[in-house]
């Protein structure tokens, strides 16, 4: 069998190569023994098959090797093509001969070797021989008319020197006796070889039109090698093709184009494959920077691919916080720390006295107060100096453009992948094929863990008998007000909980507002983060809740998991609004207190001038410390700061959850279940699963804080990416050590999109905040960048007019009048509109070629079903109309007849293994057949069935050749 | 990018690159994932390609197999042999069939075979049959299974012969929305 394998993928091999040569070659090449030598070949042709009738196989053989030597002088250099075909022929009549494989097997070689040797003294001389090409043409020019190929041999493309090949195939299936034939009868053959040169030099004799044949050959062989990785072949297979395709491109690619032309294309040539290896060297390299795919892997191989989709979706976020970090800490914060004034230069960038004395302490630090506070971590470090350094670094307007970018980035990357999903999603929502899916896809060929395999195996099973019970639609509905009552009922609950829950945080925020009035300093850890402390346990706690109540409305998994997901949504979105409107009570306080300090700042002043330096106004400015600056509260960085601690005290709450949660109650189970009443493992506590809903959600959220706060704290995102980077292995390694597969394992297909829609809203809702404060509030007077400024997107405006030309300054102008800005808006929404209705044009249209292809496959089947029962029917009366005869002349006869119906019973049934059937058996088979079908039978006569009965019919001349026999 | 392993030729590497779905990197992997099921077996240098041959048991009890339904299936169907020993190319055939760059008709050709239990180029019933069996450990009843059988027929047979040629299999599977993500394995 592997010897008969090899050899059949052999033969395939010397097919495809054969293509390439035949567009060139066997065009004529054929030719040339057809005609030139026709009679002869003729001759032998004939020779050749009675010998082989006479001899066997082994002289075939010995012919096919001893040929070669016979040619003449044009045809020596030709032959090895043949020889070729002959062994590609041999090869395939190989399939259904193996047993003379060996034999040919050493001749393909030899024939093989051969035509190495040829190809190398092709290739060395380049002569031109006009007479030859004459010869050759003409030849050409018949065999083309000789097969009625309509195609112009000069221009014949690839598909038509294909055909052609493919009928010269056809037509040398007889011609490897003729060769071998041709070759056994002449034994002196070492000359001829050395003849042969001459002759050879064919390939330097091909006009323009063959060489641009020759040169479509390489290219398709050069697709051929990339494409090869595509092919279903055994990677022996492919291996040889791609060896013998490279000679060959290595072999012609040079000896195509002559003189400049020549140069031009061999540099081409050199450039493209340069190119190709450095294109491959990019593509491992990338493959190499990809991090984490082992443990990605690992993780997959042991829980599936839904667990896995998690820590794939934490590697993208990963990426795009790198990108947002890279934005943030290039243009922002480097600059700033390098470029900027030092720290103690101006009031905004000092720790104020009062708080001078607590500004190291750990506890304030780990607030971002103190030290923290006044660095570059927060907007109010920033000065509002237009250029800073000696690269005269646009800082005011760099924060600008990197707080709107990174938004516009993450926009264009959420909605980009979308995209990408979408179409590769696009139409499996048809269940003509429910249980051909069911079959053949719903193996998870990544699991590779036990545990996870009786899950699926498990999983399986039941989905299968669920479809099964579907099918039958005998579904007991039990009971279905009580479902829907409990539906109801759950629902009802978790409203109860999201209000109970906004609720709850809306009363602690105000409770923070009346403390942070009344001075945090007078209060413990727990009053001062509160806020935070509340939504962090409302995130853990209320899920697990949801989780509880959503058992109650028995709903399938699938869909139970989108419900949950869509209740944790909504219990994030309100907790993060309700956060966001208490902020912005906040930021209105401090506002309010920011008027007051401005007030109180002149008479400060006035203060200063009037006291400290009574007599010489007129000298020095007066040095004050910077510290002792009286300044604003800067409620931008009360909102940076805010958001920090969120995110700290966030990952926290993950973290920690994650090692009481998971290890803690893994390392008890283990431990504690030797010395327990009930079993712990499959018991109660058990282990826990990976919960991949809520740690998805975790994720979106927080990038949903990052996006809200990176504006007023440019560190968020490189908090982010310390946090993503943390939880990729604290996860990873609390997955792999302490969790077990999922009882319902899902496939993540699908939910993907999900994901990424959930990220897109919460993306359009984080901004929406972020948008207003910039736009509607004006900055703080004493800091930040934009300080000073009415609006902090003025920042555009004062570059525009100094940095700039004028006339610049006045098309921006013109184009944000509200004539433009109005006409560009109804554009846009115009040609939303027109999109969006072609696209659902397209898409109905495609859901009706899908119905139209439905209908008439069913239609297909259906009228093959029909054919095939009137067949079957036909076939049945036939037989019936058979026995019927048989029945009757058997009851017409004696007791001798009963042997003569085993006989007919027994030729009817020939796979049968009982010798003899009872009459009262072929009775009953009778029997069972429909009444309608055996009245049938009488009234149509049996002869006409002919085709069918032919097995049965005879019964009757047999009968009586054998009663008379008797 | 270091170019210190000894173990094949660069052009060697370049052909299975060439070849499969795999970077240079990758590649090495598998040949040491290969080597590390019989170390004793498999030398390090492949640059004169010995003949090794690995059985069934050794390639069966890769993880990344061994809790596969259809394990031996796969094995048959990438061996050369057809009964499940591998050599170095048939194993990383395997898995470049097997990885995710593979494309829908490549897979969709080698799900057929894996399929076909008894090698005659089509899904017949008793194929099916041994496919469920496999599936669900045997946890179908008799009645239940043929009757799942003759529904994956009836829907996925196109040309009414009774049983599934590949170009039957190939309309139905390129359809599924789960295939290209369930008929891979990382390794």
């Amino acid at each position: 069998m592997p010897r008969h394998k090899l050899i059949a993928s052999e033969s395939d091999v010397s097919i495809e190569v054969d293509e390439g040569k035949d567009n060139e070659f066997s065009l004529y090449y054929v030719e040339v023994e057809e005609n030139s030598k026709g009679g002869q070949d003729k001759q032998a042709t004939r020779d050749g098959k009675r010998r082989r009738e006479r001899n066997g196989e082994v002289s075939r053989r010995r012919a096919s090797e001893k040929r070669s030597t016979e040619m003449g002088n044009k045809r020596a250099e030709k032959k090895h093509e043949k020889h070729h075909k002959t062994t590609r022929k041999e090869g395939e009549k190989h399939r259904k001969r193996p047993r003379r494989s060996a034999d040919e097997q050493e001749a393909e070689n030899e024939s093989s070797k051969e035509k190495k040797n040829i190809k190398n003294e092709r290739t060395k001389t380049i002569k031109l021989e006009d007479e030859q090409e004459k010869d050759v043409k003409k030849k050409r020019k018949k065999h083309v008319k000789n097969e009625e190929d309509d195609a112009n041999p000069g221009k014949t493309k690839q598909k038509d020197c294909q055909e052609v090949a493919l009928k010269e195939k056809k037509k040398k299936r007889k011609k490897p006796e003729t060769t071998s034939e041709s070759e056994s009868q002449s034994e002196s053959n070492s000359e001829s070889e050395s003849k042969d040169n001459p002759a050879v030099g064919v390939l330097g004799s091909l006009t323009p039109e063959e060489l641009e044949k020759l040169k479509e050959a390489v290219d398709e062989r050069k697709k051929l090698i990339t494409t090869l990785k595509g092919k279903p072949w055994p990677m022996k297979k492919k291996l040889v093709i791609l060896r013998e395709s490279q000679e060959f491109v290595e072999k012609y690619e040079g000896a195509l184009g002559k003189g400049k032309g020549r140069k031009l294309y061999a540099y081409k040539v050199l450039m493209m494959k340069k190119w190709m290896k450095f294109q491959r060297d990019l593509e491992n390299f990338k493959t190499a920077c990809i991090p984490w795919e082992m443990k990605i892997k690992e993780i997959e191989s042991h829980f599936g691919s839904s667990v896995a989709s998690y820590f794939i979706f934490l590697r993208w976020m990963y990426g795009i916080n790198m990108i947002l970090f890279g934005l943030t800490f290039g243009l922002v914060m480097v600059p700033e720390a390098l470029m900027g004034k030092p720290y103690g230069s101006m009031p905004r960038k000092t720790v104020p006295r009062v708080e001078e004395a607590s500004a190291m302490n750990f506890a304030v630090l780990w607030d971002f107060g103190g030290y923290a506070k006044y660095s570059v971590l927060f907007y109010g470090y920033y000065n509002n100096q237009r250029a800073i350094g000696w690269l005269k670094f646009r800082m005011p307007l760099s924060y600008f453009l990197v707080g709107v970018g990174t938004v516009a980035y993450s926009y264009m990357v959420v909605i980009r992948t979308m995209a990408r999903n979408a179409n590769e999603e696009g139409g499996g929502d048809d269940t003509s094929f429910n249980f051909s899916w069911k079959t053949f896809t719903s193996w998870d060929y990544l699991i590779g863990n036990p545990e996870t395999a009786d899950n699926k195996f498990a999983s399986i099973t039941t989905s299968f008998k669920e479809a099964i019970v579907e099918e039958q639609e005998s579904r007991k509905d039990d009971n279905i007000h009580l479902t829907r009552f409990l539906r109801v009922l759950a629902n009802f609950l978790v409203l109860c909980c999201l209000a109970g829950s906004g609720y709850l945080i809306y009363f602690v925020v105000r409770r923070s507002q009346k403390f942070a009035l009344e001075g945090l300093e007078n209060y413990g850890w727990w009053e001062r983060n509160e806020v935070n402390m509340v939504m962090s346990l409302l995130g853990m706690f209320c899920p697990m809740l949801f989780d509880v109540i959503s058992t109650l409305e028995n709903y399938h998994p699938r869909i139970a998991l989108q419900w949950q997901l869509g209740r944790i949504f909504a219990l994030f979105l309100g907790n993060l609004y309700t956060f966001i409107i208490a902020l912005m009570d906040a930021i209105q306080l401090k506002r309010a207190e920011e008027e007051i300090v401005k007030k109180n700042m002149t008479i400060w002043q006035a203060n200063l001038y009037n006291g400290t330096v009574p007599d010489n106004s007129t000298a020095l400015p007066i040095t004050v410390h910077p510290a002792d600056v009286p300044r604003g509260p800067c409620w931008e960085t009360m909102v940076g700061q805010e958001f920090v601690r969120l995110i700290i005290s966030d990952t926290m709450t993950t973290y920690i959850t994650l090692l009481i949660g998971d290890f803690f109650r893994a390392v008890l189970v283990r431990f504690l279940n030797n010395c327990w009443c009930w079993d712990l493992e499959y018991g109660f506590p058990s282990y826990s699963e990976f919960d991949v809903s809520g740690n998805v959600l975790g994720l979106i959220f927080n990038q949903g804080m990052i996006w809200m706060g990176a504006f007023y704290a440019p560190c968020l995102p490189a908090l982010n990416l310390l946090r993503l980077h943390v939880s990729m292995y604290l996860q990873c390694w609390a997955v792999m050590c302490c969790n077990v597969p999922q009882e319902r394992v899902f496939k993540a297909s699908g939910s993907s999109n999900f994901y990424m829609a959930m990220l897109l809203v919460i993306l359009f809702l984080s901004t929406l905040p972020a948008i207003y404060t910039i736009v509607s509030i004006p900055p703080s007077f004493d800091c930040g960048p934009f300080s000073g400024k009415n609006r902090m997107f003025d920042v555009i405006q004062e570059t525009l007019e100094t940095d700039f030309p004028a006339w610049i300054g006045k098309v921006f102008s013109y184009a944000s009048n509200p004539g433009l800005v109005l006409s560009f808006l109804l554009l846009l929404v115009l040609a939303i509109y027109y999109l969006q209705s072609t696209s659902k044009t397209y898409k109905r249209v495609n859901m009706e070629l899908k119905k139209k292809l439905q209908t008439q496959n069913e239609e297909n089947k259906k009228k093959n079903k029909l054919a095939a029962l009137k067949a079957a029917n036909e076939l049945e009366q036939a037989k019936k109309a058979g026995e019927q005869r048989r029945n009757s002349a058997s009851d017409l006869g004696v007791n001798e007849e009963s042997s003569s119906i085993d006989e007919a019973g027994h030729r009817r049934q020939p796979g049968q293994n009982g010798r003899f059937i009872h009459p009262s058996q072929s009775h009953h088979t009778q029997n069972s057949e429909p009444p309608v079908s055996s009245t049938h039978t009488t009234t149509r006569p049996p002869a006409s069935r002919g085709h069918t009965a032919s097995g049965h019919l005879p019964g009757h001349p047999q009968k009586n050749a054998h009663s008379n026999r008797r | 990018m270091g170019n210190k392993q000894t173990i094949f030729t660069s052009q060697q590497l370049d052909a299975y690159q060439d070849c499969t779905y795999f970077t240079r990197k990758e590649i090495l992997r598998r040949f040491h994932r290969y080597r590390d099921l019989a170390p004793q077996l498999v030398p390090l240098d492949y640059k004169n390609q010995p003949e090794v041959r690995l059985p069934y048991e050794l390639i069966g009890s890769m993880p990344e197999l061994k809790d596969n339904p259809f394990r031996q299936r796969i094995a048959e169907v990438f061996s050369e042999d057809g009964e499940g020993n591998m050599t170095l190319d048939d194993f990383l055939d395997m898995f470049s069939v097997l990885s995710e760059m593979a494309p829908r008709d490549l897979k969709a050709f080698y799900a057929f075979k894996i399929y076909d239990f008894n090698n005659d180029d089509f899904i017949c019933k008793s194929d099916l049959e041994k496919t469920l069996n496999k599936l669900t450990r045997n946890e179908l009843t008799e009645d239940e299974v043929r009757m799942v059988c003759e529904k994956v027929i009836d829907e996925a047979d196109l040309d009414n012969d009774g049983r599934l040629s590949l170009e039957d299999f190939q309309n139905m599977i390129v359809r599924a929305p789960d295939f290209l993500s369930t008929f891979h394995i990382r390794i």
